[in-house]
This record gives C-alpha cells, structure tokens and sequence, in this order.
C-alpha cells in the first residue's frame, strides 16, 4: 500500500494502518470488534445508532514545548477525550489511544443496546433474522442483560408492511441505522427508500411505482442488521441453522456473481431438498458482497413440476417416457445412422457440458454451435480483459467505454460498479443508438444513429491507427468528444453487446473495438481489455471450448438435414422461421430442462439438470472462470448434459472416461491452452478480501456469505500470453430498410424466458409485450399511448398497445425480447393503428 | 396540474436556487400543492418529482417530517395552539382545553362542518403574547395573540364565515 | 439602556418602511464595506468586536467566518431565522419590526464571506413575516441595495427566503442546511463544518438573525465602540426574551451581563401575585434549571459567569418559574416538547427522549415510585455525551437538573407511591 501508515494502539495493540482509516476498521483489521449497526464498510460513515462507542486518547502535548509530556516512568501521558467518540467516524492518527473493551466504553454501549431495545418487540422466535443476527448477538455480547424499560410504553407498529412485491418491512423491528436507506441512495442510485415522520416515529417508506422499485432490493436484507426487512419469498420460511448451504455461481448473466443457496427438505415437496433462499457470496472482483434480485429471486424454476423429469422417445406423433437406457440408445442409434450430425448450445451451459458436446459432435464430424446472436467470444479471449482485473480498482485517470448495450437490464452488477467507477471519477463514456440508465452517469454520451455503431467504433479506432484505411473513418464531433476522454485514459476496459444490432454488425464492432484496445496500447494487462455482454451467463465458456455463434451456419446445418443435438436452448421458440428448418431434421436429440417448443419437436428427449443440482464450471465474461457446487438432489431422473452426452459418445463408441465434471475440467486444462494449469482444485482457492464478511461479525458486512470455496481463477488473454492482436476491422454493412420504422428488441432483466417467469414473487414485474414508440412518430402515425397497434414480421403479424416514449429516439421501436414478438435483431417494419 | 396551472410560480421557485439543486424547491413546492388541494396528496407527491427529477419516495418522505405539511386533508382551518411549556406557564392548556370543549371537538379533531380543526403544538415564539394560536389554512398561516375565549370564538365564527363562503 | 442598537423599531416605530430606514443611516454599513473594504478587514472588524453568535452557542462570529475554506466558491450565507426553542421570540421581533436592518446584516456578512447568494430560513410558522419579508428584499432590489453591481462594484448578492415546514431541530445548522437543501430535516455529521462542506456541499456561513442584525452598528460605529458594551468576553448588546411567570413577559435589549435580577425584577417587573421566584430556565427549554437564589439572581447574564453557576446562557430566553410550579411537572413538559422534535437519527435522543417521556407521564399524574425517578435519572445521564447532535443533551438538561437540585417537588409526586 502507498498511502502513509499511521501507528496507533487498541486496546493495548499496536496497529499500523493507512492514514484516514476509520477507527472500527483499524480495529478490524487486528481482530478487534467494534459492533456496529448503521456503519457499513462499503457506505460512508453517519455516525446516528452510536453503537461504536470507544475511548479515544491521544498524548498529552505540552502547548509551550511542543513535546510530548511523560510520566515519572518516561510514559507517555495520554489525555482522553471527556466524551466516548463513535469509531465509525472517527479516522485514526498517529500515537492515537482507543480503548474498546474499558469499562466506560463498555457500560456507553450496553447503554445504546438498551435505547435500542426499547423499542424493539423482541420477537426472535418468529424472526426470520433469529440465529443470525446482529442485534440478537450483541445483545448477548454488548447489551445489558435486562431492560428496564416498561413493556407496556412499548410502541407498536405494523408489522407487516409490503415495500413492493419483493421486500417486506417490519416496522417494529427497524432500528432506524438507514442501512438501506443509505444503500439504495448511494450504493445503487434508486433512492426509493426514505425515512419519513421522525423521532421515535422515524419509518422507513417507498413511494416508487411498484413499490421498492430497484434491481438491486434483496441486498438490502442481507445489510439489515435486524429482521425488519425480509423477502417475500424467505419470510417465515426457515430458520437459518435448519437450513444447508452450497457455494453457487449466478446462471443468469455474464457477471457471474458468487451466491450461496440455502437450502431445506420440505415437506411439501415430498421430503425433497429445496432452494430456500440465494445469498450473496462475496467476490470482492465480481459482485463484491451484492446480487441483483433476478440471482436473488429468480431460481424457483429448477423446483417447478413442469420441468422434465424422464427421458421421453418419439412413438409416431407422441414422445413418451423411457428409460435412460432406451433413450440413450435410440439417441445413439439416430445419431451413428445420420448422413451429418451438430450440435447446438445454450449459453446456460456448463464448460464441461460446452467441451462434451464439441467433442462428441467433432467426433461424428460435426459442427458443434452456440446459439447466441452476438459474435465476439474469440476476439474477447484474444484482448478480453488482463488477469488480476477488478472493476473497483479503477479510478480517475482510467476510462470505461460501453457501447451497445443496457447494462441495467442486461447485466446488473456490472451496471452498478461501471455507474460507481464513474462516480469515482472513471471517464465513461456511454455509446448507443439509444438512452439507457448508465447515460445519467456518463461523463460522456456518445450518441450514434441506429445503424451506426460499427462506423462510430471505427471512427473510434482511427484516431489510434495510422493505417490509411481508415482515414476515411475521421472522426467529427460527437465522438471527437469520446477521443479525447479516450486519449488521456490510464487503464480502458470496452463492453460491448448487441443492442440495435444485427449479428453481422456485432462482429464487426467487437472486431474495431478490440482493434482499438490494442491501438490504443490497452491489451495483455489488468484493467484492460474488452467484455462481452452476453445473453446468458457462460457464452464465454462456450467460445472458450470452441463453440461459436453463427445464425448462418446454423441455418446450413439446417438446410443439410441430417441429425442435431440441441443442448439447454430452444431456438424453435426465440425463431418461429426455423421451426420447418428443425421439422426438417431426420433425427433430433434435445437435452432440457422443460418441453420447449425446440423438445416437443425431437426424436429423444433428455431431462437435464439446472446449475442448482450439480457441479461444473463457468466463464463469466470477465473471463474468469468459477465453480459451482450441487445444492439439492437431482430432479426426477435428470442428469447433468455432459454426462449425457458422454454416455452417448460411449454407446457410439467414442473413448470417452467422463466420471466426473471435475475429470472433464482436466481434459479442458490439458488441451485449451488459456485454461492451462487450471484445476477444481485452483478455482476453490480463496485469498482474504476486504472487508471481511460472515463469520460472528454479521453485524459489520452483513448476512452476506463469506468466501472459502473460491474466487475463482482469472483467464489470461492470448494478448497477455505474448500473441499480441493485429489490428484488424471489417466496413460496416448498411442495415436494409424494407418499412419506415425499425423494431429493436432489447433486453428486460425480468424477461419471460423460462429461467424467470415461474418465480411467483417476479410475476407482477415481468415485462409485457408494448411497443414503445417517440411522440413525433406516434403522433405522425396517428398513434395513442395505450392504444393497439399492428405490425408484420416474416408474415407473421402482431397486435401490441403502443406506449409514447420521450426517450425512445424518433424512428426505432423498442420491445423486450421474449414478450411474444419473434424478432432475434433489428426488422424494418411498419406500424399502424389497430381499427 | 400544479405545473400547468402555476407554471410561472413554479419557475420563480426554481429560480431561487441553483439549476443542479432543483431538490432545494421541494419545500416551497409542497406548499403549493398544499394551497391547491388542501394537503399533500399521492398524486401532487408524484407531479413534485416529476418537476424536481426526483423519486417519489424522496418528496413524498418529507411530509411526515415536517409538521406543517399534511398527508390527510383535516379541517380547512387547523387552529393550533402553543401549549409548551412558556405558554402552558401563561395559561394555555386551560385556554386549549376550553376552546375544545366549547367547539365540542378534542384535539386532533374537525368540526362537523369539516371547517374547523384543533390541534395542540409547539413553541411558535409567541410566548410573551400566551395564550396564543395560529391558524393554518391552506393558502397561509396567521398568528393570533394575546387571546380569550371570546376573542378566539369570534376569530373562529369569522372562519367558519369564510369556510362556508369558500 | 439609553438608545436601542438591535430594536430600533422601539426608538423609531416606522423603521421598517425602507425610506426611514435610510434616514437613519440605513445601508451606510454595507455601502462603506463595499466600497471601501476587502472582505478580509471586515472579517477582521468582527473579529476584533468580539461578536459572539446570538443563536445559543455563542461562537465568535468573525472566527467562524475565517474558517471558510479558501478559494473554494460559490458560497453561501444562510441566515437562521428559524427560531423554536421554547421562550424565544427575538429574532421575530427583529424581523418583524426591524428587517431592514437584519437585511443589511445579511448584505455585510455575505460580503465578507464573499457569498453571492443568501438564504433566509425561516421557520414555517412565519408565513406571514416571510412575505413581508420577500417584500423588503424586492425593494432593496428596486433601489439597487442587491443584485448585480451594487454601490457600482462588481459585487453582486441575492436574498431569497426559504419557508421550513415546521420542525425545531431544522434550527440546528446541519439540519437546516438539509432542509434547504429539500431533505429530511436530520444533522450532519461533523466535521465537516458549515464553512467547510455546508449548502450543496460548498463553504456556507450559518448565523442566527440578530448575530447579523449587529453587523451594520459594529461597521458604521467600529468594533471597539462594539466590544466596550457588555463584558469583555460577552461583548455588546442581547436581546433577552422574557416569558413565563414574570408580570410583564416580553423583549429586553440590554448588555451582556446584566444581572439576572436587574432584568427580572427591574424591567420584568418581578413575579406576578406576589409569589416568589423558584427557578429560571435562561436558554429556554433547553436549560440547566437555576434556583431563583440571590446567588443566581445577582450573577451577570454573560455567557461566561451563567456557565459557572451551572447552566449556559444560550439564546437568553429565561423562562420563570414561580413558587407553584412543580419541576417534574416541568420536566415532563420539556421532555415531551423534545419527544416530539427529536429528529429520530440517533438512537440516544430518539429511544431516551420517549422513554423519559413515557416515565414522567406517570410521575406527574403521581403515579410514580422514587424508584422511578432513579431510573429517569439513570435514562437521562446515560444519553449524555453520546447524541449526534445538542437537542439530545439539551433534552437531559432540565431533567437532571431538575432532579438534582428540586428534589422535593419530585418527592412531593412520588411521595403516595413512595416506599
Ligand atoms: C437543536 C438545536 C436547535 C437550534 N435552534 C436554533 C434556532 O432556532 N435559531 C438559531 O439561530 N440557532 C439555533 N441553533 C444553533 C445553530 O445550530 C447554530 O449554532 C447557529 O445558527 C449559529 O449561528 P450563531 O453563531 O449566529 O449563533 C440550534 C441548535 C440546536 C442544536
Ligand atoms: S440528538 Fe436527537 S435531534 Fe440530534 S441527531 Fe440525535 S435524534 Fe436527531
Ligand atoms: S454510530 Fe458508529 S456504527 Fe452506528
């Protein structure tokens, strides 16, 4: 560390911490603890519930000389303060004397623990904090052992106070820290939370519409230091030491945030362990110690009767159940009689399950595909971002460049450290054809018409190359502007997505973007590179182990007839135009979680496992690479895809010794030269974080889990390994207009794909289909907001209620993909009122 | 609509404070929405926000806070008596409580008619003038010193005077 | 006193038409500051006045202001004009009758803190006398008093008024500047200070209404003139508000360190029904209890001699306490004036207030134990030194006081119950 050490003593022992450190921490950091209530470490100190009282001294200085004054034994003289100061806000400093555990400190804190429980109901039995609270524990530790306090002044309040959908309040058991209060403000930024009337009566509110209006709310029942906030889902549950745990990592997006799932055997589910509850893990690299309430809440899925339980065969027009052994022989039988074979993938899949597949698919000759619609994931793997890199550790100086994607919808953790890297002082610069959340925290918007992305990237890119290409890319205001914030910058990390963008144009971008990382000298080191924002949360590994996206290739696939593996996707559903491609097929093996529309058309089905029963490995699209951990018992009879696969790839003869998804991880290790070294073994490898979280401590971090299983392991870039990236770029190819308008599907966290939408407490937030069109096009239409419209797609015609948008810009409508609208990527349509 | 209906009052609001620290007119704004529909509503709490770029919850937070603004609509005149302790020490619990008892009501409640209500409050810096009242009415509040029974009954009639007109 | 410095209205009732204002020397103060001064000499004159803030902690006024971070802009001067602490009714007086002055006190002390905007926080109360008030001001803009390129410098200052909504503890200067800024009404932690981070987080001065109203008399008569009145740390004019069981309750301008017993028995008139004097509360409900002993009644109203007989002198607001009256009565009454006003944020004020307050219920109705006043006493140290703000310690001061030393009206209500 460079900033100056300052030496002070704690109850009798030396510490040397940085200058400006905060008492409590300083204490921490030794082993001491303060107990604290309203202090978070990841919040600014307030100072208000008082709890932190410490005795603080510093030595006597004597006002003539300057010099320290000495006792007769050559000591120091220290002089206390008259008053008993709060740690949480008070920064250490040199020679300073805190005294902790004195009687005097001692007795003010038990005094607070009394105030405190004045008012509070004492009602742990039905808590669902109870067991792991911090104001039972202190109590215990710090609290005076009785009240005095009359229990018939006792105030009392409701108890049961919904703050939307997702979060209840117990307005009793609030002790008025303004935790969360404080964490939507200034960790988040939707301040949907206040205190309103005062006093005794100080009560925590939501105006916001729904209530509690935030992606990031359940984070706020973990920092609660009591049982005042709960969610719904968890509330009166289970108790927290009837409960296991499991070390997990979110499937929802390319973050890949750390989480626990705790789970309990319930009886209403016929004795069978069940997800209670997801947690955050802290990773202080990836999620810190939050997740979004889509992690938080959307997992029901996996314990939904409509999943798969039993393989299924094809008789005639009907599948019905078979045994394991039936199915995987039919499926083997297909597969060898097939004049060609590929795979499909979804991106919710595991590495082990991506390299089975791409082996026993290469093995039959075949070409094993992701099913995405964004390119990039070897570009990312050339120039991603180097090892060691930590979003928290950018500051003024360095700059974030996001082009083409909504973080907020798409990927929420990154959205909440990219927001508060700027607010740090990182230069960001925000571009897409639209505006998007993370625009109110740009220092820079680069606005760009739809269409125009690539050519922005590349007028981008010129201003670092001198290639003579690309002069005619130069650059003119507005992204001059984005050039200079770019110029200066220490450290860069570009996201890219694929918002307003065809898949032929996401090639292109991630192409000029990568380009312009390495023109710009920002490749092969942390804190540097590009991340994909992918649909789902391991497109990277997939990339990785070799599959690609390519909806061309798929669609020759297709075309060849032949026979296909399709794993943990369901393109028949998200493309009704390749249904016939499918119907096509002579031989179809779909391996899923539900009967989609994709399984309801093959020859075999296989029931898979959700991330929740079983373990493997994921590549978040920091590129670092994460473990997960079984948390329940297996679903029905459905089996992890690569062992599936393997047993497939054995009845076709192939030399396959799977036994485990940890020996497939060693097959990885061996022949994908970034995955070189890496282990199980490594990736469970843990280091200590700040702050420290979990443990007896709840009170300081929260409920928030701490992290023994592992922070996973960072992939190094070929670009780090000594292959520098040739710059290299592609023109941008115009978009076709065939209507007036353009349709943008776009990303909705709580889209209607089948991991979300069978979770009850999500219902009410799910997005629904509208077409969210601008007021000049409307009014230019003769377009009411409310009113139904039509437009066609393919032939396939759609009646929606058009909404009026200011931030819609003129010429685009914006829908939300998997609302009922097939459109994988911008179509020129037209719109017209409904009669 | 309060931003259609006082526009220009609500720009001369804004103009007071510094165009980044609009959240600095939510007071005066309240006011306002207060004089249009006689206490603080849902619906004036989100137009507030809407004006101020605001949450709701961050305008709508305030109005338990501070006692002169209204979640529920009450009298039209809130008749608000001192009883702390300089005005208490002058005569004034004995003043509120007659007041009530002549008007039939107990604090914290409205009169029939919904014109008059009677509350008890703090220190209004009156307290050489006890007993004292003001009396909050939607478009202001006034002071009232030095006061009687009979002087208070016949500042009283006058508003039930003016309520009815109203 | 012979001539009125801060209530001139007594002396010439129509002072507070703008005309007689000027005739009367109005706006001399800040023109010659304007046009003659840098802001740093006139921080220094105030300095040198000894000017100490009226709004009840007595602050050296001109040090505070030399405490803005420097080169740090814009900044901002907020005038406390909220006035709520039970007994208080100075600063009203001054706004009401005298605003011109006040207005110019603003006007100087902006100047000197090189501000271009003010802010008058009124308390919400003050409806009436804050449109009054926004009427000077806009008068003072006709005649080029404020604006741009006032006295034709380069000097430009605005005065709004902000109306608060009706809360105390908006008069603490943290919470006020919350309140400005459209917040809930809660202090800040400090540091940092007002002058250092206060409205939108810039350099702010905060002074109450008659700290400003001095600032034209101590520039047009200078700072000795100034530091002569009163005593030599206590220096200049008060207004002492007088109010309680006193015969003739109201305003006193008089010098610091009159005596409790030249204002109370002199200009007050003494007690009413020929009682005798039990007690005085000098800062309001947020007083130390002084019996009413010759001891207390020939000490000096200054902020030094008050402290030594155990209270502070504060906003000088004495509130009498006759004979009759019984101190846990009293106490019961402040506790549940601060019961109500605490702010909530902090656990001591916002657990202990209510808890006090749900003891003293019971004991003024006699319902009390002595066991219970021993609890009540242990509730009140315990919140000592541990509030985030002073409302929390103003709230024990009269319950320990009145505990300790009126024992017997506690006895007196607890005496049934008593074992
Ligand atoms: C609870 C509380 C209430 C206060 N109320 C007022 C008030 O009504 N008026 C005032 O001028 N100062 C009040 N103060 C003092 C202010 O915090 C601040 O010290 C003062 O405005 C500074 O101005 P001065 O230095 O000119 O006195 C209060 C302080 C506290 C702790
Ligand atoms: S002492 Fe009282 S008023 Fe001051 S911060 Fe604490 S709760 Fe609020
Ligand atoms: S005051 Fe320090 S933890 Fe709350």
């Amino acid at each position: 560390m460079s900033e100056p050490l300052v030496t002070l003593t704690i109850d009798g022992i030396e510490v040397k911490v940085p200058a400006g450190t905060l008492i409590v921490d300083a204490a921490k950091r030794v082993g001491i603890d303060i107990p604290v209530f309203c202090y978070h470490p990841k919040m600014e100190p307030v100072g208000m519930c008082r709890m932190c009282l410490v005795e603080v001294g510093m030595p006597k200085v004597d006002r003539q000389t300057g010099e320290k004054v000495l006792d007769q034994s050559g000591q120091t003289v220290i002089e206390f303060r008259p008053k008993l100061e709060t740690s949480c806000t008070t920064p250490v400093s040199e020679g300073m004397h805190v005294l902790v555990s004195s009687e005097v400190a001692q007795q003010g804190r038990q005094q607070i623990v009394e105030y405190i429980l004045t008012s509070h109901p004492l009602d742990c039995p039905i808590c669902d904090k109870g067991g792991e609270c911090p104001l039972q524990n202190q109590t215990i530790t710090a609290g005076p052992g009785k009240s005095r306090f009359l229990f018939e002044d006792k105030k009392h309040l409701d108890k049961h106070v919904p703050l939307g959908d997702l979060i209840f309040l117990d307005r009793e058991r609030c002790i008025q820290c303004a935790r969360c209060v404080r964490y939507q403000e200034l960790v988040v930024d939707d301040p949907v939370l206040a205190f309103a009337e005062r006093g005794r009566s100080l009560e925590i509110v939501t105006f916001s519409e729904p209530g509690f209006d935030s992606y990031f709310s359940g984070n706020t029942t973990d920092i609660c230091p009591v049982g005042a906030l709960t969610t719904a889902d968890f509330r009166f549950g289970a108790r927290p030491w009837e409960m296991n745990s499991a070390a997990s990592v979110c499937n929802h997006c390319p973050v890949g945030c750390n989480t626990v799932l705790n789970t309990r055997r319930e009886a209403s589910t016929g004795g069978r362990e069940v997800v209670k509850r997801v947690l955050p893990r802290q990773n202080e690299y990836v999620n810190e110690i939050w997740i979004c309430d889509k992690g938080r809440f959307a997992h029901h899925y996996a314990a939904s009767e409509e999943r798969l339980k039993t393989p299924m065969i094809r008789k005639g027009k009907k599948l019905v159940k078979a045994s394991w052994d039936q199915a995987l022989d039919h499926a083997a039988a297909g597969l060898k009689d097939a004049a060609s074979v590929f795979g499909l993938a979804g991106g919710r899949a595991s590495n082990e399950d991506f390299f089975t597949l791409n082996r026993l698919v290469e093995g039959l000759d075949g070409q094993a595909l992701l099913y995405d619609q964004m390119a990039g994931g070897d570009l990312v793997g050339q120039v991603g971002v180097g090892q060691g890199t930590n979003l928290s550790d950018l500051k003024a100086g360095d700059a974030i460049l996001v082009m083409a994607s909504d973080l907020h919808e798409e990927a929420p953790l990154w959205w909440l450290r990219v927001k508060n890297a700027a607010k740090r002082g990182v230069s960001l610069i925000v571009a897409n054809s639209r505006d998007t959340r993370l625009d109110d925290f740009a220092t820079y918007s680069l606005r760009y018409k739809l269409g125009q992305a690539v050519t922005t990237s590349l007028a981008l890119l010129q201003a670092f190359s001198r290639k003579r290409d690309l002069t005619k890319y130069k650059a003119k205001s507005p992204v001059l502007e984005a050039i200079g914030l770019l110029k200066n910058a220490t450290n860069l990390v570009v996201f890219y997505g694929r918002d307003g963008l065809r898949f032929e144009d996401t090639e292109a971008l991630a192409e000029a973007l990568a380009s312009l990382l390495a023109a710009s000298g920002h490749t092969g080191k942390a804190n540097n590179g590009l991340i994909a924002v992918w649909s789902q949360a391991n497109n990277q590994g997939a990339w990785d182990m070799g599959l690609k996206a390519d909806p061309r290739a798929l669609r020759k696939n297709l075309e060849m007839g032949g026979a296909a593996i399709v794993m943990a996707a369901n393109p028949v559903g998200d493309e009704p135009d390749l249904r016939a491609g499918f119907e096509g097929l002579d031989f179809l093996v779909v391996q899923d979680l539900f009967l989609s529309e994709t399984a309801a058309l093959a020859d075999v089905v296989f029931p898979a496992q959700t991330f929740i029963e079983r373990e493997g490995s994921m590549t978040s699209g920091e590129r670092r690479v994460q473990r997960y951990y079984p948390a329940v018992q297996a679903f029905g009879q459905s089996q992890p895809d690569w062992r599936i696969l393997s047993q497939i790839a054995m009845r076709l003869g192939q030399k396959f010794e799977a036994a485990s998804a940890a020996s497939i991880f060693l097959m990885i290790s061996e022949q994908i030269p970034a995955y070189k070294g890496i282990n199980y073994q490594t990736l469970a490898e843990v280091e200590p974080q700040w702050p420290p979280v979990g443990g007896a401590d709840l009170y300081y971090g929260g409920t928030t889990y701490e992290n023994y299983q592992g922070l996973g392991v960072q992939l190094q870039p070929s670009s780090e390994r000594g292959d520098p990236f040739e710059i290299r770029w592609h023109e941008p190819k115009k978009m076709p207009t065939r209507g007036k308008l353009w349709l943008i599907p776009v990303k909705n966290l709580y889209d209607r794909a089948v991991t979300s939408r069978s979770s009850p407490v999500l219902t009410d937030r799910l997005a629904s289909l509208s077409l969210r069109i601008n007021p000049d096009d409307a009014a230019r239409l003769g377009i009411e907001s409310g009113t139904t419209v039509s437009m066609s797609i393919n032939g396939t015609s759609y009646e929606a209620p058009a909404l009026i948008e200011e931030v819609v810009p003129k010429g685009q409508v914006i829908v939300d993909r998997s609302t009922g609208v097939a459109a994988v990527e911008p179509v020129s349509i037209d719109l017209e009122p409904t009669k | 609509m309060l931003a259609e209906k006082y526009n220009q009052e609500i720009d001369q609001i804004l103009a007071k404070y510094p165009p980044e620290e609009k959240r600095a007119a939510v007071l005066p704004l309240l006011y306002l929405a207060q004089r249009e529909y006689g206490f603080v509503s849902i619906e004036a709490i989100d137009e507030i926000a809407k004006l101020l770029e605001l949450d709701p919850t961050q305008v709508g937070g305030l109005v338990g806070f501070y006692t002169l603004l209204h979640e529920h609509p009450g009298g039209t005149y809130k008749i608000q008596i001192c009883t702390d302790l300089p005005c208490a020490l002058r005569g004034a619990e004995e003043f509120a409580g007659q007041l009530c008892e002549n008007l039939g009501i107990q604090f914290g409640e409205t009169t029939e008619d919904g014109t008059i209500m009677v509350e008890e409050v703090k220190c209004l810096a009156g307290c050489d003038r006890a007993p004292m009242f003001q009396v909050q009415e939607p478009d202001g509040i006034h002071y009232y010193e030095d006061q009687n029974i009979e002087s208070a009954m016949g500042v009283i009639q006058e508003l039930r005077k003016r309520g009815k007109r109203g | 006193m012979a001539e009125y410095i801060l209530l001139r209205n007594r002396d010439i009732p129509a002072i507070d038409k703008l005309d007689v204002y000027l005739e009367h020397g109005g706006f001399a103060a800040f023109k010659q500051v304007v046009t003659e001064k840098q802001p740093q000499e006139v921080i220094e004159i105030v300095k040198v006045s000894g000017l100490r803030g009226r709004g009840g902690a007595g602050f050296p006024a001109g040090v505070k202001w030399s405490f803005l971070t420097p080169n740090v802009f814009p900044r901002y001067v907020v005038a406390n004009a909220d006035e709520s602490e039970p007994g208080t009714f100075k600063d009203r007086e001054i706004l009401e009758r005298n605003p011109f002055q006040f207005l110019e006190g603003v006007a100087i002390c902006s100047f000197a803190a090189q501000a271009n905007t003010a802010y008058v926080y009124c308390r919400g109360e003050f409806w009436d006398l804050a449109q009054t008030l926004e009427q000077k001001i806009a008068e003072l803009y006709e005649r080029g008093f404020l604006g741009e390129n006032i006295f034709g410098s380069n000097y430009k200052l605005d005065i709004f008024v902000h109306l608060g909504a009706g809360a105390y503890i908006c008069g603490e200067e943290t919470a006020l500047l919350e309140s400005l800024e459209g917040k809930l009404g809660q202090p800040r932690l400090r540091p940092p200070f007002p002058a250092a981070e206060g409205l939108f987080a810039k350099p702010t001065v905060v002074n109450n209404v008659e700290t400003l109203t001095n600032l034209p008399p101590i520039i047009t008569r200078g700072a000795d003139w100034f530091a002569s009145i009163g005593t030599e740390r206590s220096t200049g004019p008060k207004i002492f508000c007088l109010s309680g069981r006193i015969v003739r309750p109201g305003n006193y301008e008089l010098p610091l360190g009159t005596t409790f017993r030249e204002l109370i028995f002199e200009h007050g008139g003494g007690i009413p029904d020929g009682k005798s004097i039990k007690g005085i509360m000098p800062a309001g409900a947020s007083s130390a209890i002084l019996p009413g002993t010759d001891e207390v009644l020939d000490t000096p109203m200054d902020y030094e001699s008050v402290a030594k007989i155990g209270s502070q002198l504060g906003s000088a607001s004495l509130i009498i306490l006759d004979e009759t009256i019984n101190l846990g009565w009293l106490a019961y009454k402040t506790t549940s004036f601060f019961k109500h006003e605490s702010c909530g944020k902090c656990t001591p004020c916002r657990e202990g207030t209510y808890w006090m307050y749900h003891i003293l219920s019971r004991v003024k109705e006699g319902q009390g134990s002595p066991e219970d006043v021993e609890l009540l006493r242990e509730v009140a140290q315990g919140m000592e030194g541990k509030c985030l703000c002073a409302l929390g310690e103003f709230a024990i001061m009269p319950v320990l006081t009145s505990i300790e030393r009126f024992q017997l009206d506690y006895e007196a209500l607890t005496g049934k119950n008593g074992s």
